[in-house]
């Protein structure tokens, strides 16, 4: 969102080089959300609207406990709530803290046309500038979470920044201050996987044989990871997807076709120049139009 | 002295120059031809990050990713109008096949050795052809990733589907103008039936000889 001193690792649609000198010599940063340790009170999705100015329009009720309905421009994170019935029997409540994942290999990024409206910043951060934004939602073509979204009323796009502004002055993101469990956790990124080993290793020793960390590797890993109770379902959590990758036909349209593509009309035109110049114009000669009257004085 | 009005495929009887183009359809080619060249431009400023700048011929990036589906809507009415009035012309036939072996010599100008061509030759069939078709794919692909109305509606993959089919039939269709621009440029006299609507006869003989003598036929020459 805000522009400021991180360092810029990368930029959308930019072809000169990152500046590489300066890096982040305190390590990328995450934010682990222990889904076991939620328990859905939203105080995140309070502080979020409270940080960023955001006010979203009052919906209606649609018989959830998911309010708002979905993400959008002034809902940038959401806890899903699913009703999920074991094979035992028993009722477990998921709730899933909803938001841009700030991916290693940042989809949106990748797909997004105008230059610097998206960029990654070497802590990990995937950031939006939204006075750069064209507001063609190429980004939420590209995301494979189903993240950004654009404003109607500005026609720019918009999602969770990590805080960028609140981390690049060494606090925690509002959502990480705000909660009352513990849920939400912050720091460098091997902090939080050494953190949540400890707690997928308390889940084990409570019965869920498949707890684990979720830090899928099809996008290089996330900056926003989450334990979950079984991690071999991710999708139990409200669709959260098991194996998330920049889709093949996202990397078919942004990959080399595009400088191929633009040889292709450019040897396309300079055939023909060459063509003219070698062959001069194709012109209609005076016999052609001799030939042409003595055909039209031809009785029929 | 008033002018009468120009008909399609009849001799022009005060000038004795063939009428090839009727006011109303060279007037919609030129909305097409308009219309292809700044949606050329804004798409390829989308598509290539080197040429962003071109943005800035419409005002901005956002001005331009406003108003390029608008710009399309516009090319796509005059278009398919356009095609629905010369697609008779148009339609591959046998001796297509012979014209287009011997595309060899139809670029070094020796059409004495090819069939005789009546009102469009095989080379121009194709270009309607596939400007045909990748007008249909540019407009369906167009509408579904229109972000500001459409693409909502449907499942992310089938925008994908779309942003890709659009670009690689932006790039045929970019190509294939390349060359259609050409051939215009190349055959001298050519670029007059679609300004001034009118053929010199020597013209007709020498490159689509089966039409003249279809027209010459009918009208009376002066
Ligand atoms: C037929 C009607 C058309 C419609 C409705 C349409 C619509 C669109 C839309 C909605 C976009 C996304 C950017 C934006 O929102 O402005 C786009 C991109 C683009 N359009 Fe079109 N368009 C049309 C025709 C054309 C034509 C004729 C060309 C080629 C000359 C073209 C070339 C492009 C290109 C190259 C892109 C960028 C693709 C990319 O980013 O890879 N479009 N078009
Ligand atoms: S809408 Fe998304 S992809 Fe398009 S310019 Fe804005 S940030 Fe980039």
């Amino acid at each position: 969102m805000a522009l400021q001193s991180l360092d810029i690792v990368r930029r959308s649609a930019t072809t000169i080089a990152p500046p590489q000198a300066r890096g982040a010599p305190a390590g990328e940063v995450a934010k682990l959300i222990d889904v076991s340790k939620c328990i859905g009170c939203k105080a995140c999705q309070v502080a979020c609207m409270e940080w960023n100015d955001l006010r979203d329009e009052i919906g209606s009720c649609l018989g959830t406990y998911t309010n708002p309905a979905d993400l959008s421009d002034q809902s940038w994170t959401l806890m899903r709530f699913t009703e999920h019935e074991t094979p035992q029997g028993d009722l477990e409540w998921l709730i899933r803290k909803d938001g841009c994942m700030h991916c290693a290999d940042p989809g949106c990024l990748k797909a997004c046309p105008s230059p610097g409206a998206i960029v990654q910043y070497a802590n990990g951060i995937v950031d939006f500038h939204e006075e750069n934004c064209i507001g063609c939602g190429y980004c939420i073509t590209g995301c494979p979470f189903n993240v950004p979204r654009i404003s109607k009323k500005d026609h720019k796009a918009y999602k969770c920044t990590l805080c960028s502004d609140r981390v690049s002055v060494g606090l925690e993101p509002a959502c990480v201050k705000a909660c009352p469990t513990g849920a939400i956790v912050f720091g460098s990124k091997t902090d939080m996987q050494r953190h949540a080993a400890g707690r997928v290793e308390d889940l084990k020793s409570r019965g869920f044989d498949q707890a684990g960390l979720y830090d899928p590797s099809g996008v290089g890993g996330t900056h926003v990871m989450y334990v979950l109770h079984h991690a071999d379902q991710p999708e139990l959590y409200a669709d959260l997807p098991k194996d998330p990758q920049i889709s093949a036909l996202v990397k078919v349209w942004k990959g080399v076709s595009k400088p191929l593509a633009l040889l292709g009309i450019a040897a396309a035109a300079l055939a023909g120049f060459l063509h003219y110049i070698g062959m001069g114009p194709s012109l209609t000669t005076e016999e052609d139009e001799e030939a042409a009257r003595r055909e039209l004085e031809k009785p029929s | 002295m008033s002018r009468t009005r120009q008909v399609a495929d009849q001799v022009d009887p005060k000038t004795g120059q063939i009428v090839r183009y009727a006011p109303a359809t060279r007037i919609n080619h030129w909305i097409v031809a308009i219309s292809f060249v700044l949606l050329a431009l804004s798409g390829l400023a989308l598509f290539y990050p080197p040429l962003f700048w071109l943005a800035n011929l419409f005002g901005g990036g956002d001005v331009m990713r406003a108003v390029h589906p608008w710009i399309g809507l516009v090319m796509a009415v005059a278009f398919f109008a356009f095609a629905a009035k010369v697609g008779r012309d148009n339609r591959l036939q046998r001796a297509d096949r012979e014209w287009l072996r011997r595309i060899g010599d139809v670029v070094r100008d020796q059409e004495e050795n090819l069939p005789e061509v009546g009102r469009n030759n095989a080379g121009q069939k194709l270009v309607y052809l596939v400007a045909l078709v990748s007008m249909l794919v540019l407009l369906v692909s167009g509408l579904v990733i229109w972000r500001a109305y459409f693409s909502d509606y449907f499942p992310v993959d089938a925008t994908r589907v779309a942003a890709l089919a659009h670009a690689a039939f932006a790039f045929v269709l970019i190509l294939t103008i390349v060359v259609h621009v050409y051939a215009g440029i190349w055959v001298k006299g050519s670029l007059r039936a679609m300004t001034r609507g009118t053929v010199s006869p020597g013209w007709a003989w020498k490159h689509h000889r089966a039409w003249f003598r279809d027209v010459t036929k009918h009208s009376t020459g002066k």
